[in-house]
Formats: C-alpha cells, sequence, structure tokens
C-alpha cells in the first residue's frame, strides 16, 4: 500500500523490539468475539492510483458543475471567480497539512493569518472584533443566537421571514433547547414588521441582509427597536461581497453579525466546507465562541501571535465552555484571506459593483417577459422572480436544456411559493448566459 | 580557501556568528514578514473593469466609508503567504505525534479529486438530477462508513467532531422524548476530550463526572453505579484518550442499555480499530468518525473537517436532515422536515446544505486507496508504532500504565522529571529545537504532566528510529540533570516562548491603522 512505509521486515523487528508473537496481541484488550476478520468488511480492496482517479471522475461527470453551464443559483451559496494564486497558497504543505496552533513557537504562519483574517472580517462588517471562523454562516447564526441568550440571560428569539429556512431550522435545533425561536412571517420582496414582535423577553431578533428573497433590509430601525427593548440584533450576511457595495451591519447597529464567507476564496462543494464569518462588539468579546487569536512578543520581545482567551472554550472550560467548537474552518479562512488581500478594497468595490450591474441588468430583460413579475426591487446580486406557473419543473425543464435557473423557492419553503424563483448574477455571467437563459425560459413559460 | 576557476571562493567558509545582527533582520531562508495592513502601497492584485451603478435598486443603503482594506499586487500577496507558510510545522515536513489529533499522511490524489469540476465547481442546491454523482459519492462513503462500524444508518451532515457530537446527542434526546421520558443527567469519564462536556451542556444537559481507574481504563463499577432513571446517555471515548482500548465495553454497554440510557462514544480514536473492530458490535449507539482524522482529510491549520455520526437501530430515525434516499429516478435528497419517509423523525438540521462534501470527496479517495485490506493494516501499522515508540522509550521515561500494550497513542506522566527542574512544557519545546513538533501534553487530565504519543503509521521504522533517539537522549540529559536544552527551549525556532498571559490581559485581536498616519490622510 503506497502510503504506509513499513517493510514487513520492519513489522517483525518492531514487534520483536516490544516483545510481542504478532500484531493481534497488542490488540488483547479488545474482546476476542469483537475482533473481526477482515472477511467481516463486505467492501473493495486497495487499489491504485489510477483507477481510483477513474471511479471518482466518473461520478464526478455525472455532476453540472457550474462553470460548464449558464448558471444562476445562489440562496446562500454563490459562483465567484477566485484568483489561480488562492488555490495554489492553501495547498502549500505548511498551511494544508498543520494543525490548530497550539504551538505558536512552529505555527506563526498561521497564527498571523488568521490575525490577518480577524481584522479583515471586522472591517468588512464594521464591527470591532471577529474570531478566527466557526463552520459556516448557518453555524454561526446558530452561535449568534445562544451568544445572545447568554448575554440578555432572555430565552427568546425573533427570526426574520426572510432569514435563510436552513439557517431558521439550524437556529431552531439549537437554539429551542433552551429557549423560544418564532419565526416571523415570510413576505417576499418586502420586509416583515419585525419590529412589533419584539418585547422585553426578546433576546435577539436575527435578520439577513440581503435576505434569503434577495431584498436589502434596513437595519437600523430594526436595531433601535431591539435596543430599546434590551434585545440584541444579529445581523447576517450570506452574499459577503454585498459588503463591497452596501453599508456594513456595524454601521447600522448590530451587535453580532453572524456570515458565509464562502463568496470570498472558497468554491462552491455542493455545500461545504465553507467558513463561517462571526464578528461583534468589544464588550461582549468573553462571550464569543470558537478561537481567538491574539498579538504578543515573545522572549525576546519580538512580535508574534498565539491563541488566546482559550478560558472560553471546551479544551480549558469544559461544560462552562461558551461553544463545544474545536475544529473550525482554518484553510477555508486562508483561503479568504488571501482572495481578499488580492482584492483589495479597489478590487472588492469593483467586484461588488460589476455583480450589482449584472444582476440589474438580468433583472431588467426577465422582468421585460411577459407573465414574469420582479419581486425583489432593492437587491445587491441576487433578487426573486414570480413566474406565471411553479419554478421547480420550470429549473428542471431549462436543466434538461442545459440552463441551472436558479433556486425555486419551494426547494427552501415546500409551501406557498411555488412561483417563486430566486436567480443570482455575478461576474462570472456573460451576455451569452443571461440570452441562454431568457430563450430557454420563453420555451417554457 | 579553494577558489573555482573564475576566482570565485567556493570552499565552506567561516561560520557565521549567530550573535551578529543581521541588517535586514531576515536570517537566511528565515524572512521577518509584517501583517499584510502594514504593506498597503494601493495596488490591486486583480483587473476588473471599472463598472458604475446606481443607487437606484440599493435600497438606500450604499456603503458611505472605506472598508479599509490594503492594496497589493500579485506577486506580493504571493510573497507575503509563502514567507508565512515558511513559519509553520507541518505533516509533510515533519513526525507530528500529536497524541488525539492523528496528523497522519495527506494522499496529494484527494486534494485533486476534491477540486473535480463535478464535485468542487458543484452548487448545493443545483438541481437534482444534475448532483447525481455527488449523490452517489455521498452514498458510496455511507456505505463505507457503515460498513467499517457495523452500524445501520449514518447522518452525514454535521461538520466537525463536535458538531458529530452533538448530533448524536440530539439524537438521544430525541428518542428519550419519544417514549416520553424526561432524562437530564449524562456520564462523561474524567478523562474525556473537552468537546463530550461541552457537547453535552450544549444540548442541554446536565455532567456527571465518571473517575478513571488507576490503570487508565474508565471505572466500569462507578459508572454502572451511577446509571438511573434520569441518565440519557454516557459518552465513552475508545479506545480511550489514555491509549487504552476498554476492554469492558460491551458489559458497560449492556448495563447502559438495561437502565434505559444510550451509549455514545467518541471516535476520534476510531483510526486505532478501523478495519479490526466494529464499533456496532460492542454495543454503541452513536458514534461520530472525524473524517479529518481516520480518513485522513487534511487538518488545514484547524480545519476544515467533519463529523458523520453512524447511528444504531435505536437512533436511526432521529437522524437530522438533509436524508439521502434511492426511488425509481435515483438518489434524492429530502430537505423538508414534513417531507420525511415513513419511520423517520427526522430531529433536526445541524447545517445548511448537506454537510462537508470536500471532506466526503477526499475520504472517499482515501477509502478507495487503501481499500478494506489498507484500512486495516494502517490501523494496525498505527497501534504497532506506538507501541514500538513505549517499548524504547519506557526505560527512560515514566509510562503510568504499566507494561501493557497500548493503541495507537504511547501515553507517559511527567515523574520522570521528578527533582529534575525540567517540566513537561520545556521538555516538549526542547522537541522543537531537535526539528519536532511536540506531542500533546497535559491532556488526558487523569495523567499528570501527561505526554501523549501519537505517529501514526505514516512514519518509515527509520524516522520512530530517529525519533525514538531523540527523546531517549533528552529524557537521559534531563535526568541528569543536564537542564541547558530545556531552559527557556525552543531556541532555534521562528519565535522563543510567546507571552500568552499578556495576550490575555490586554486582547489585541485585530490590526488597527496608525492613528497618526491616519489623521495626516
Amino acid at each position: 500500500m503506497r502510503y504506509l512505509p513499513l517493510t514487513t521486515e520492519d513489522r517483525r523487528a518492531m514487534l520483536a523490539k516490544i516483545g510481542a508473537p504478532d500484531v493481534d496481541a497488542l490488540f488483547r484488550d479488545v474482546p476476542k468475539s469483537a475482533l473481526a476478520p477482515l472477511s467481516v468488511f463486505d467492501l473493495p480492496d486497495t487499489q491504485g492510483e489510477l483507477e481510483v482517479e477513474r471511479a471518482l471522475s466518473k461520478l464526478a461527470a455525472r455532476n453540472v458543475a457550474a462553470g460548464a453551464a449558464p448558471f444562476f443559483c445562489g440562496a446562500g451559496a454563490y459562483k465567484h471567480h477566485v484568483p489561480s494564486a488562492v488555490d495554489h497558497l492553501i495547498q502549500r504543505s505548511e498551511f494544508l497539512t498543520s494543525y490548530t496552533p497550539y504551538q505558536p513557537e512552529i505555527a506563526q504562519g498561521t497564527l498571523q493569518y488568521l490575525f490577518e483574517f480577524q481584522t479583515q472580517v471586522a472591517l468588512l462588517t464594521g464591527m470591532d472584533v471577529a474570531n478566527a471562523s466557526l463552520y459556516d454562516g448557518s453555524t454561526a447564526t446558530a452561535e449568534a443566537v445562544l451568544m445572545a441568550q447568554r448575554i440578555t440571560k432572555r430565552g427568546k428569539t425573533i427570526l426574520s421571514g426572510g432569514l435563510h429556512p436552513h439557517y431558521a431550522e439550524t437556529v431552531e435545533t439549537v437554539a429551542s433547547l433552551a429557549g423560544v425561536v418564532s419565526r416571523a412571517p415570510v413576505t417576499p420582496g418586502s420586509a416583515e414588521d419585525i419590529i412589533a414582535l419584539i418585547d422585553e423577553e426578546t433576546a435577539c431578533v436575527v435578520v439577513q441582509s440581503p435576505d434569503v428573497f434577495g431584498l436589502i433590509r434596513n437595519l437600523r430601525p430594526i436595531a433601535d427597536a431591539a435596543h430599546a427593548k434590551g434585545a440584541l440584533l444579529i445581523a447576517v450576511v450570506t452574499e459577503i461581497v454585498s459588503l463591497g457595495l452596501l453599508e456594513p451591519p456595524g454601521a447600522q447597529g448590530a451587535d453580532i453579525v453572524a456570515a458565509e464567507g464562502q463568496s470570498i476564496g472558497n468554491g462552491l462543494n455542493f455545500g461545504g466546507p465553507y467558513v463561517g464569518l462571526f464578528a461583534t462588539r468589544e464588550k461582549f468579546l468573553r462571550q464569543m465562541p470558537g478561537r481567538l487569536c491574539g498579538e504578543t512578543v515573545d522572549a525576546e520581545g519580538r512580535r508574534g501571535y498565539v491563541l488566546t482567551l482559550s478560558t472560553r472554550e471546551q479544551h480549558i472550560r469544559r461544560e462552562k465552555a461558551t461553544s463545544n467548537i474545536c475544529t473550525n474552518s482554518g484553510l477555508c479562512c486562508l483561503a479568504f484571506t488571501i482572495h481578499l488581500s488580492l482584492l483589495g478594497e479597489e478590487g472588492l468595490t469593483r467586484l461588488a459593483r460589476i455583480n450589482h450591474a449584472k444582476a440589474s441588468a438580468l433583472a431588467g430583460k426577465l422582468a421585460a417577459l411577459p407573465g414574469v413579475e420582479l419581486v425583489t426591487d432593492a437587491f445587491f446580486n441576487e433578487f426573486t422572480i414570480k413566474l406565471p406557473k411553479p419554478a421547480a419543473p420550470v429549473v428542471e425543464a431549462l436543466a434538461a436544456k442545459g440552463v441551472i435557473a436558479g433556486v425555486p423557492v419551494s426547494r427552501l419553503l415546500p409551501r406557498g411559493f411555488d412561483n417563486l424563483l430566486i436567480l443570482a448574477a455575478t461576474e462570472t455571467n456573460t451576455d451569452d448566459d443571461f440570452a441562454a437563459l431568457i430563450d430557454a425560459l420563453k420555451g417554457v413559460i | 580557501m579553494s577558489m573555482n576557476n573564475q576566482g570565485r571562493p567556493s570552499g565552506a567558509g567561516e561560520a557565521f556568528p549567530a550573535s551578529i545582527a543581521t541588517i535586514s533582520g531576515d536570517r537566511g531562508l528565515d524572512h521577518e514578514e509584517s501583517l499584510i495592513f502594514e504593506l498597503d502601497h494601493g495596488a490591486v492584485g486583480v483587473d476588473l473593469p471599472d463598472v458604475k451603478v446606481g443607487d437606484d435598486r440599493l435600497g438606500g443603503l450604499r456603503r458611505k466609508g472605506k472598508v479599509g482594506l490594503p492594496g497589493l499586487s500579485e506577486p506580493e500577496v504571493i510573497r507575503h503567504y509563502v514567507r508565512l507558510s515558511r513559519m509553520n510545522y507541518a505533516i509533510d515536513s515533519g513526525l507530528y505525534p500529536l497524541g488525539s489529533c492523528t496528523m497522519k499522511h495527506n494522499p496529494r490524489l484527494n486534494e485533486k479529486m476534491a477540486r473535480l469540476p463535478g464535485f468542487g465547481d458543484l452548487h448545493p442546491l443545483a438541481p437534482q438530477s444534475t448532483t447525481q454523482g455527488a449523490l452517489e459519492l455521498i452514498s458510496q462513503l455511507m456505505n463505507w462508513l457503515t460498513g467499517l462500524t457495523g452500524m445501520p444508518a449514518v447522518a452525514m451532515s454535521p461538520k466537525a467532531g463536535a458538531h458529530g457530537e452533538l448530533c448524536g446527542l440530539l439524537a438521544i434526546r430525541a428518542a428519550i422524548a419519544a417514549r416520553g421520558e424526561d432524562r437530564k443527567r449524562i456520564l462523561v469519564p474524567e478523562s474525556a476530550h473537552g468537546t463530550n462536556p461541552a457537547t453535552a451542556a450544549f444540548a442541554g444537559f446536565t455532567v456527571d463526572e465518571v473517575p478513571a481507574k488507576p490503570n487508565g481504563h474508565v471505572d466500569a463499577d462507578a459508572l454502572k453505579a451511577k446509571l438511573g432513571p434520569d441518565v440519557a446517555a454516557i459518552m465513552l471515548t475508545n479506545p480511550n484518550t489514555c491509549g487504552l482500548f476498554e476492554g469492558e465495553v460491551i458489559e458497560i454497554a449492556k448495563a447502559v442499555h438495561e437502565a434505559g440510557a444510550y451509549f455514545y462514544c467518541d471516535g476520534a480514536n476510531f483510526n486505532a480499530i478501523a478495519g479490526k473492530v466494529r464499533p456496532g458490535d460492542l454495543g454503541i449507539d452513536a458514534m461520530h468518525i472525524n473524517l479529518h482524522k481516520t480518513f485522513s482529510t487534511p487538518h488545514g491549520g484547524g480545519g476544515p473537517g467533519a463529523g458523520p455520526v453512524v447511528l444504531s437501530e435505536r437512533l436511526a430515525a432521529y437522524a437530522p436532515i438533509p436524508l439521502l434516499v434511492a426511488d425509481g429516478k435515483g438518489l434524492r435528497l429530502i430537505e423538508d422536515m414534513a417531507a420525511a419517509p415513513d419511520g423517520a423523525k427526522p430531529f433536526g438540521r445541524m447545517c445548511a446544505f448537506h454537510g462537508q462534501m470536500g471532506m466526503f470527496t477526499r475520504a472517499l479517495t482515501y477509502m478507495l486507496s487503501h481499500g478494506r485490506d489498507g484500512v486495516r493494516q494502517a490501523s494496525e501499522d498505527a497501534v504497532l508504532s506506538a507501541n514500538y515508540i513505549l517499548a524504547s522509550l519506557k526505560d527512560v521515561m515514566s509510562a503510568p500504565f504499566g507494561d501493557g500494550p497500548c493503541m495507537h497513542e504511547a501515553l507517559f506522566d511527567d515523574s520522570f522529571l521528578d527533582g529534575t527542574g525540567v517540566t513537561t512544557l520545556d521538555f516538549a519545546k526542547a522537541m522543537i529545537d531537535e526539528g519536532y513538533h511536540p506531542m500533546t501534553m497535559y491532556f488526558p487530565l487523569v495523567v499528570h504532566g501527561a505526554m501523549l504519543i501519537e505517529p501514526t503509521e505514516s512514519e518509515s521504522k527509520a524516522s520512530l528510529d530517529r525519533f525514538i533517539h531523540v527523546l531517549h537522549t533528552l529524557a537521559t540529559e534531563a535526568r541528569a540533570k543536564k537542564t541547558e536544552r530545556f531552559a527557556g527551549a525552543p531556541h532555534l525556532a521562528p519565535r522563543r516562548r510567546l507571552d500568552e498571559t499578556a495576550a490575555a490581559r490586554k486582547p489585541v485581536l485585530r490590526w488597527k491603522p496608525d492613528p497618526l498616519k491616519q489623521a495626516a490622510e
């Protein structure tokens, strides 16, 4: 087996040194009845690189990659161009094959990029501090709700109807254990009256902007109303590129920002791994979940970085920790940080404007089709349209024609919104993509 | 000094005195590197057109201020991150004996497969007719995981080990609620990973610690005595964090089930027994599998991982959405709780979408490469290598649990350092100067000054022998009170010991612009 360096002779010599007759003698604590012969495992035997690559490539070929078709899916995961340097750099052995930086003297590479990542996330979101990532946007949102419950010592959470339904379900799964989670009405294309739902028992209000239908939401009035009742505003962002063009949640009064960072540096990967961004106000620092990297000096006075405030974390605090998270999204943070460094201020601003221009152009073309109605009038790179018939079969029919037309709302909210379709347009879409979509759509509706 | 024929000196020359400071501050291949923000000079590393957009569709929320990101060209960004990378230790550059963390070889075929456009560039909500290959890959991986564990079901969406623990405990919680019972207590051995009690608390349970016996095994009698009508589950790591197989596991499982509770197994150490022992044969109800440990998806400096959870017949119905089912048209994801098939009672959803697909691709590639025979051989080699280290070092280092074999980790305590003035920390940091990453220190908590060494199956005998020689010599010197190597170690790393107390007392968690420079602008 090509990955196993020990030879039969090595194994014999090592057993002799140990004084064991055979390797099974080392498994002597395992009950005899539980030591399984190889034949118990109904699985294939070892294969060479060539054979494995052939098998996996065959599976991959049965999927339609986003880059292989006119493609308009968003709803929490976005197709963007990632510069070649990003994937090259994250595959350097020293990044790819290192562990969590528990030995800072020989992990300054990881620690410094985490410090840069935390700074970038704080700058983008307009917040004071950010952690070194959580798993993804949805789990970051759930952690934000739990943090708000700890800070306010209240149990009630109000989720905006515009929050991505997968995020809402993720929050409900964990936050309902110790509290009450309620969802505001779903009102595609307009803001629900969430302020009326906030009361003295409310720990937090969770509002996504742009929301799952693409609508840009004004957070300031919600923040003010929440604060007036002693509740926190958690702002959720699933398309982080939007913050290159839009006012950041930190400037609109958000107390915690939970976001998905996939759009910068990370591929679609059929849903994961992604990177959860988590930022908050300085005063809530010690209630944050996840790892934090901080600056310090070494014994010779040189600047260096360490994991810090770990008394919040499970390996120190055990059942009193702020979260159970251990492994996070290290390498996805690195991809995010490198891509954002390549973009810089000017690149991010331009990228965001291109995205908005593309989506605006597409929205105009679609709204001009008979029977099609634009539902979202203020959006970044994603919007919702209403078709004259159910969207899911339309999307399947278009897929058969080689166009991936977007995400039918019924895939996320199975009841009541059958004719709605969410479409995203990014810098990767061309005029030919638009023409192909419009043509194909004309033939189906 | 010898010369070549152009008059250029070609001899080795004199040694450069270590005490002389270099002009640049760098030393040969070791470069100091500023923060990316300090390298800003208004350049740009991408070429994008300058498109103007109006305000009419922005809801009055156009950004007013700058983000504050630095501007650099591509070569500068590449150099910055390459220089940072060179300050890191990695499994590709040396033995990485972190017990419990399983730093084994990361095959590059796995990376290549995960980047095939059909997997890497696939949207999670693309029409399911266009993602059948991905669903088939998940289905094959599920078959491997259930096959290797002898368990009937697996939940694929948890994103890391601790997330898998949460998934398992939420399934247990749902199963208990379905029985109309209210059980709030979870038994956790004191040797457990910190994630176990943290997860139990996270899932709304109270934690009751079970002591370890002096031989490093869980005290099964104490455990059984704690069982009662309010106990929801036990969380047991097997092999345990002392590197020992819990031989009484089957009797423990029986007692737990008789008390109406469930058996959660922390599968962090599954890599010792994969292909040898099926957890399903031990009476386990739920176990997460760290794909980033046993199945070698790279640790990436702290993630991403993946933590699928295998479930027993008693818990399978409660697996979270999404569920993967086969019907006449192929494979299909059920993403809606209300659409769950007959008998399924999902407890909820762990995360958006369907889990860590990028890790699934790598893990399946690993499994297909190894095959069942290679997986078994890897486990045997991991256990053999750990025992070889234990046998070779126990004359100078102190093994707290006697002469018996260990599993895939060799555990030592610090009693061999008694009276030397050298601590476990000093000993570990001295390893850095010798070119090694330290072992796991001060864990498990049940052993004083613990040093937990996990060599994995990826080391050659020559590599193990060299490592043993270094540790043997360090231990011998420490015991002879030759302590100069240890005081203040490491001396030769990119940084000396860092002041963690100062970092925590006045946290600096981000770069901020120099206020004077900002004011001038």
